[in-house]
């Protein structure tokens, strides 16, 4: 085998690492999953449920319904996503296996990009069993629903999701106390400014500029004319979604590689405790 | 194990015309709180101060020191986990700031923490680790149990959390995570520190069938004279950052004309090996 080739095939088994890591933790955490996703099921009902209060014609209702589900679901993902991300350094540091992870011989790039990849997989099965669990409950009708379109702009949405996510996850590498508070408000800001219950429209002009920046606007407007009335993929909602992903892997490794650098110079590549 | 897929990887890194380690006038400065001077302001401690020194393939040297000394601070520059604020560190002729991607196939590290995803077996965390050294899970298979064996891992255990096993349990399957990946350069910072006595004695024969059976180099930072005095063939004392000797025991005794290295300590520092103020506990960044 070539150098090069041997060094592709070590880099491509270090990403399995990283997934087969998530795996066991997850499946030794199992119970938890199964409390959160209750509590997730539970949570989004009470979002639904709003729906019905306005007691409007029922297929009115049932496309209000869907448009709050279809953004909790997002949430829920976008949720799950960041949370993997962010916790690359602070689970890593909690635990104390940093530095084992950091002195690998395994590139930054597949490092975040395996964590990525298994946040990716896991949040697409919890936010497929939310998706349906709720809509079952509330019995609701989307005889017309494109689940394929919808599926395919949620995962080209991931790519910038697992970029912005990189750009989150050096915040702990930086500040071990703050960091990780911090990425969860990174990921409030975003889904606040993308119209996660509502359309963009009624935020205020300056809200609505940011949210063009966000990956989450065009997967929540993609998602729910797919969900709603059947739409495929609308060029419109892709190549904001491309050019994001694209730009924010490069920014995103950039961004952490930096961090790690100054977490390096400045002696906190370390466990916490 | 696998050990022959992993030495042919491990071959491409290695020069054999130089020492395994080589270390010139390395210096790391942190910068801490300090607020007896005012809210924001820092003071510099410097945690190496232009330590040299060079280590031969094959051998076993060991680095005494206090709490605070800086032992953590040269594991942690070696193992590519900081950065240098001066001079130089070559690791089989590989810039271990430069060049850290060479360096972390060839190194790896048992530290005083056992350090593992405590819910997760001792199988499933030797498992992922091994992948990110290019260990292909028909490699592990067969790897994980033997090297467990050979640490004296009971194979019953293999697959229970490791928040259930002792602290010498734990420390036996950090020593062959270190091993799994066939290391060539093997970094001991405190591997026995906390353990019981039997345990202790376990880890360092261990240590010793290590040095007989693999072709390691072993730098072995701990604060334990005996266990220095029993492994390694050097030995090097590190005060507050600066490195005063690193020879022979034999040597050590003769220079200061003393029986123990205990004594050796005192008379090269004038204080017991015991005594730290507050600056030592303040440069224990890694504690």
């Amino acid at each position: 085998m070539t150098t090069i080739g041997a060094t592709m095939r070590n880099e491509l088994i270090g990403l399995g690492g990283f997934v087969e890591r998530n795996v066991y933790l997850t499946k030794r955490y199992i119970l938890w999953d199964i409390a959160f996703m209750i509590w997730t099921i539970a949570n989004t009902l009470t979002i639904v449920f709003i729906a019905r209060v306005e007691h409007l014609p029922k297929p009115k209702e049932n496309e209000l319904a869907t448009i709050l589900l279809v953004g909790a679901v997002i949430w829920a993902f976008l949720g799950i996503i960041f949370e993997f991300m962010t916790e690359t350094v602070a689970w890593e540091r909690w635990e104390g296996t940093i530095e084992y992870t950091f002195m690998a011989p395994v590139s930054r790039t597949m490092h975040l990009f395996g964590q990525g990849a298994f946040a990716v997989l896991y949040g697409l099965i919890r936010a497929t069993i939310l998706f349906f669990a709720v809509a079952a409950f509330i019995g609701l009708h989307i005889p017309h629903a494109n689940y394929g379109a919808a599926f395919a702009l949620l995962a080209i949405a991931s790519v910038s999701f697992i970029g912005v996510g990189m750009m989150t996850s050096v915040l702990p590498l930086i500040s071990p106390e703050k960091g990780a508070q911090l990425g969860f408000v990174a990921q409030g800001v975003m889904l606040v400014v993308s119209g996660v219950y509502y359309p963009v429209s009624v935020m205020p002009h300056w809200m609505q500029l940011i949210s063009k920046l966000s990956p989450a606007t065009y997967v929540l407007r993609g998602d729910r004319a797919s969900i709603v009335s059947g739409a495929g993929m609308a060029w419109g909602d892709v190549w904001p979604l491309v050019i994001i992903a694209i730009a924010s892997m490069p920014i995103g490794l950039t961004i952490f590689r930096i961090g790690e650098r100054h977490a390096k110079r400045h002696g906190k590549l370390k466990r916490s405790g | 194990m696998s050990t022959l897929a992993a030495s042919t990887s491990l071959n491409r890194h290695i020069r054999r015309d130089v020492p395994a380690v080589e270390v010139e006038k390395l210096t790391k400065v942190f910068r801490r709180r300090d607020p007896k001077a005012g809210r924001f302001a820092r003071r510099r401690l410097p945690a190496l101060k232009e330590v040299t020194f060079t280590i031969e393939r094959g051998e076993c040297v060991a680095i005494l020191g206090q709490n605070g000394s800086g032992k953590s601070t040269l594991v942690r520059l070696l193992s590519t986990l900081l950065l240098e604020d001066g001079g130089s560190a070559h690791i089989f002729g590989h810039d271990a700031f430069r060049e850290a991607r060479s360096i972390r196939r060839l190194v790896n590290r048992v530290s005083v923490e056992a350090s593992f995803f405590k819910k997760m077996s001792a199988q499933e965390n030797l498992s992922y680790a091994a992948r990110f050294y290019g260990m292909t899970p028909a490699q592990t298979r067969t790897a994980i149990p033997e090297i467990l064996e050979k640490v004296g891992f009971p194979p019953d255990r293999r697959t229970e959390s490791m928040m259930n096993l002792s602290r010498g349990m734990q420390q036996k399957v950090a020593l062959a995570r270190a091993l799994l990946t066939s290391p060539v350069l093997l970094l001991l910072d405190e591997p026995t520190t906390g353990l019981d006595p039997r345990s202790k004695l376990e880890v360092q024969d261990f240590i010793r069938e290590v040095r007989a059976t693999h072709d390691a180099t072993i730098l072995l930072c701990t604060h334990d004279m005996n266990e220095a005095e029993a492994l390694a063939d050097r030995v090097g004392l590190l005060d507050r950052g600066e490195l005063l000797f690193l020879e022979p025991v034999s040597k050590v005794k003769r220079r200061y004309g003393v029986d123990t290295l205990e004594e050796a300590f005192f008379a090269a520092t004038g204080r017991t090996f015991e005594e730290e103020d507050e600056d030592d506990e303040l440069r224990e960044v890694f504690g």
